[in-house]
């Protein structure tokens, strides 16, 4: 949720440049564009509660546009990010945050994609120490080697190795 | 048939257990946070009488509803003679929440539905609708002698409503206070 | 009459699907050729059946015949032809019988290309895909019917939604069913495989052009659909990982460590029962997507209308799909065991590796897409998962992924030398931290994840060149251009594919770490300044479209002293179905996009115009394009043409394996 200083500085070189001698520079909508990009950014990370799966930032629906200007005050009133996610939770519950904190209903949420790699990981592991000790069973590799002949169209076309 | 072989058939079933239970949920339906905890401090003025204001300590010592309502609002027609008859049985004060309306056009649609409120408070910003939690009109909150939120009801009041789940709570609440 | 002609048309489809389903695959368990030999003609005859219905259909929509409940609520007489015609498709009972005609299309494909199949396998391929067909058919006519009349019929239309108005919306449905059906093919393969308990190289190679061409369109499809989000809803974004995205993107990781899978089967042997088991869910998760869009049981921007008893029906028929599959596998896998050995350094290992990566991967979004469910089913409160938790989860999943990608190519199948590898990528490996340091201190952003994604892609993109150069080198002795000729369709198609992903993730870190983008309140005259262009507002006219009013401004890009460009974003309002609409005006650049937005008008008369820069944005769908190139270049390979050919003796031969 840090404020990105690279686009800020970008934002701020941009609205720096002098405008053009025989035009009037727009005004940016917000009065204060750094602070709007900061309301911004946080608003992308919170859903709106009567959108299909939207979030404050891009939804245009009445209680989107209260929460983005309920954020945008509370910035004013010199509260942290962390303040406003605290304020809305306090109202709204967990499900006002499109990144779910760690707690208890989400511990599979956040711990099941380590698993899934570990548990991964250690089927490989095993899987390949044993294809390596195993022999193939001589049926099938039979089997296999008479129908590649016949599909390959055998040796002719064996030296046009295919990967 | 070896065991490890079973291990996709069981996860799956398992997430089709919950594909078929979510089925019965509504996604879209979000229960309050604020159940069991004091109501959000307001002071707001009366459709009514704009000079006169009503806050959390007047309605101290007595179980009482908290309607969200707005002259906009569609589902709030389809519940509004629900409540006019609620009303007319006296059981508690049913105060509402005027959200994000215009006096005017508030007025002029009670005028026209009936006014089962014993006051309906004005929150021309929805200021006090955020620190309540709400999220779509109407909505209704029940709240006790001590000011704490005991229940919310999403959506249109329905008769079955008020009888089923309305009613009793607000029977446990006087017995209990 | 006419929806009347094709309602009947689409019944005797799902006849001829049962029949389809039911004779070919008795024949199979008694040999009986006669019996066999229905299926080729009965999936011919659904396919021209459903096809007529089809047309029936798009007959109403084009004559606005609003007697139709179906046309009456997704069309008007006013929409453009084209809307007309995609409108058939906009809406949940069309695109179900799309999706129908996708199967039939691949199913007679299916009777087309491989006819040199063995009876009894085509019998059994053709059986599964009708039981498909008749369960997906039987499930558009009992609760979805697209023919259903309105009675009496209404005087005008509602108009399709008019984000659907909208040429990405004319091929993205059609590119992205052709995807999740397509897979259905590979999985009639596998089924059919393990109901006669043989799976051989013979049965990878046959599966292995259907899995390629089907993750081609779902590959475009998935781009296209992305395309459309960036420029239709307004906000410069491409990705949302909203749950109908991610029910498209879970069958795309899983067919590709499908296809990746086939590879090695084919080549090797291995993998069997591994490669039985992603065939089933890919086409799995394909049919997951459509419940969970259909069903309501998640909210999505994109979802149609939903109806529990829909989600239901659906919900059964994936069980009962799903579920039969998963039941023979666990009785025929382990049947499947062994293949050729290899050793723990090898092209098999490497495979391996990104298959289980890739799977873990399709989990890990699968996961995060169903949680809110799982937390609001055990009765344990309600939460969101967004893109910040799965851009979390995500990057470090495919960060090895990627580069284990350009590892692969350079080890020996069977076996091969764990130092000679480590000596041929670290250079390449160290060069592209480096490089990818270097390059995020040179644009001036300084992120981990700026320079993950530029180490990443150039580790892509010196790996490339590294293998072509070693592929080349290897042929000694023959002139360069008859070394590069020698190189089978399908090398390109594996080395253009990687390098898409190479040119994917420079697009993707590009715009994820220099995008800028400013609101500003605009008059005719004003002008205002981002990332070093100039915007001239010139005003705003009207302009109204065939069934929609529009504002269309006119703004002047330029850079310098240089013009760039005249873009005219505009603001409609569709009548029928009372929805504004903003319609983005992009000047496309190969190294940036400028974006331009036109919002509300104010009370003192000025615009609010929405500003965007995008740098190297087109490359994520460039990078797409070479991805789907790359599949069509190795589906494309000689040697599949001439398994074609030689129908005769294949034929025979096979029937004695299989």
């Amino acid at each position: 949720m840090r404020v990105d200083l690279m686009r800020r500085l970008a934002l701020v070189v941009a609205l720096l440049v002098p405008p053009a001698a025989f035009a009037a520079e727009a005004e940016p909508l917000a009065a204060d564009p750094a602070l709007e990009e900061r309301v911004m950014q946080l608003s992308h990370m919170l859903r709106c509660l009567v959108c299909q799966n939207q979030s404050i930032a891009e939804s245009n629906a009445p209680l989107a546009v209260d929460l983005r200007n309920q954020v945008r005050e509370q910035f004013v009133a010199g509260k942290d990010e962390d303040a406003v996610v605290e304020y809305l939770v306090a109202r709204y519950g967990d499900f006002v945050l499109y990144l779910p904190p760690f707690k208890g209903t989400t511990l599979v949420l956040w711990l099941g994609p380590v698993l899934l790699l570990i548990g991964g990981a250690g089927w490989l592991a095993w899987r390949l120490r044993r294809r390596v000790t195993e022999a193939a069973p001589p049926l099938t590799n039979d089997e296999r080697a008479r129908a590649a002949a016949l599909l390959d169209g055998t040796a002719n076309t064996s030296q046009e190795p295919r990967s | 048939m070896k065991a490890k072989f079973l291990v996709p058939l069981f996860i799956f079933l398992l997430l089709a257990g919950f594909l078929g239970y979510g089925l019965k949920l509504n996604p879209r339906e979000l229960p309050s946070v604020l159940i069991d905890k004091p109501a959000p401090q307001f002071r707001l003025a009366q459709l009514s009488a704009p000079d006169v204001a009503i806050a959390n300590a007047d309605m101290r010592g007595q179980v009482w509803l908290l309607n969200v309502w707005a002259s906009w609002c569609v589902a709030c027609r389809q519940e509004h003679p629900v409540l006019n008859g609620f009303s007319r049985q006296k059981v508690v004060p049913l105060i509402g929440l005027n959200y994000k309306d215009g006096a005017d056009d508030a007025k002029a649609w009670l005028r026209e539905h009936g006014d089962p409120y014993d006051t309906s408070l004005v929150d021309a910003d929805g200021r006090v609708g955020i620190d309540f939690g709400v999220y779509g009109v109407p909505e209704t909150f029940l709240i006790d002698q001590a000011g704490v939120i005991r229940y919310k009801h999403i959506g249109p009041v329905t008769p079955e409503a008020v009888r089923d789940v309305l009613l009793p709570k607000i029977a446990e609440l006087k017995r209990a206070g | 009459m006419i929806p009347e002609l094709g309602h009947f048309s689409l019944i005797l489809a799902l006849v001829l699907a049962f029949v389809q389903a039911v004779v070919p695959l008795v024949g199979a368990s008694r040999n009986r050729l006669a019996l066999m030999a229905v299926g080729r003609p009965a999936a011919q005859g659904q396919f021209l059946f459903i096809v007529f219905s089809f047309g029936c259909l798009t007959w109403a929509f084009v004559t606005s015949d609003f007697s139709l409940q179906l046309a009456a609520t997704n069309s008007h007489s006013e929409t453009p032809l084209i809307y007309k015609i995609t409108g058939v498709w906009g809406n949940h009972e069309g695109s179900l019988l799309l999706w129908a005609m996708s199967l039939s299309l691949w199913t007679v494909a299916v009777t087309v290309f491989s006819r040199n199949l063995p009876d009894v396998f085509m019998a059994r391929v053709l059986g599964v895909l009708g039981c498909v067909s008749t369960g997906f058919l039987s499930f558009t006519l009992i609760t979805s019917n697209p023919f259903d009349r309105l009675l009496p019929g209404a005087a005008q239309g509602r108009d399709l939604n008019p984000l659907l108005q909208d040429p990405g919306m004319i091929i993205h449905p059609p590119l992205l069913y052709m995807g999740y059906v397509g897979f259905s093919v590979a999985f009639a393969f596998a089924i059919a495989a393990l109901l006669s308990g043989r799976m051989d190289a013979a049965w990878a190679r046959w599966s292995r052009p259907w899995t390629t061409v089907a993750w081609v369109f779902l590959t475009s499809g998935i781009a296209v659909g992305s395309g459309w989000a960036y420029y239709e809803l307004g906000w410069g974004g491409w990705w949302f990982w909203d749950p109908v995205e991610n029910a498209s993107f879970m069958p795309w990781l899983l067919g590709t460590a499908l296809m990746h899978s086939l590879a090695v089967t084919e080549k090797r042997g291995a993998f069997r029962s591994w490669t039985v088991l992603l065939a089933i869910g890919a086409f799995s998760l394909s049919l997951m997507g459509t419940f969970l869009v259909r069903s309501g049981v998640l909210t999505s921007v994109h979802a149609f209308a939903t109806d529990p008893a829909r989600g239901l029906f659906i919900l059964a028929l994936l069980v009962l799909v799903i579920g039969v599959s998963l039941v023979l596998f666990a009785w025929r896998a382990p049947t499947l065991s062994g293949g050729g050995s290899f050793g723990l350094v090898s092209r098999e290992s490497a495979l391996l590796g990104n298959n289980v990566l890739l799977a873990v991967a399709s989990g890990s979004v699968l996961l995060g897409t169903l949680y809110p469910l799982f937390i609001d089913a055990l009765n344990l409160g309600k939460i969101s998962v967004g893109p910040p938790y799965f851009e979390t989860v995500f990057v470090p999943l495919m960060t090895p992924v990627i580069v284990l990608m350009m590892i692969g190519p350079f080890v020996r199948w069977k076996g091969d030398d764990g130092d000679r590898i480590l000596r041929k990528v670290a250079p390449g490996l160290v060069a592209s931290a480096a490089l990818g340091l270097g390059l995020a201190f040179a644009i001036g952003h300084v992120s981990w994840r700026t320079v993950l994604g530029l180490s990443l892609a150039a580790w892509v993109l010196i790996g490339s060149i590294q293998i072509l150069v070693q592929r080349i080198a290897d042929r000694r002795g023959a002139a360069p251009g008859a070394r590069l000729r020698s190189i089978p369709s399908s090398w390109w198609g594996m080395w253009l594919a990687h390098l898409g992903i190479g040119v994917f993730i420079i697009g993707v870190t590009m715009v994820g770490s220099l995008n800028t983008q400013i609101q500003v309140k605009m008059m005719p005259g004003d002008t205002a300044q981002l990332a070093g262009y100039t915007f001239t507002f010139r005003g705003v006219k009207d302009s109204p479209g065939a069934n929609y009013a529009a504002a269309r401004a006119t703004l002047d890009v330029t850079r310098g002293d240089s013009k760039i460009a005249t873009l005219n974003p505009e603001k409609r309002f569709y009548q029928a179905q009372q929805m504004p609409m903003t319609e983005a005006s992009i000047d496309i650049g190969p190294f940036r996009d400028v974006y331009v937005n036109l919002g509300d008008q104010l009370e003192d008369g000025a615009w609010v115009v929405g500003l965007f820069y995008r740098p190297f944005i087109s490359w994520i769908w460039l990078g797409c394009t070479l991805m789907a190139l790359g599949g069509v270049f190795a589906a494309a390979d000689r040697r599949y043409r001439r398994l074609a050919e030689r129908e005769v003796p294949v034929g025979a031969a096979a029937r004695q394996v299989a």
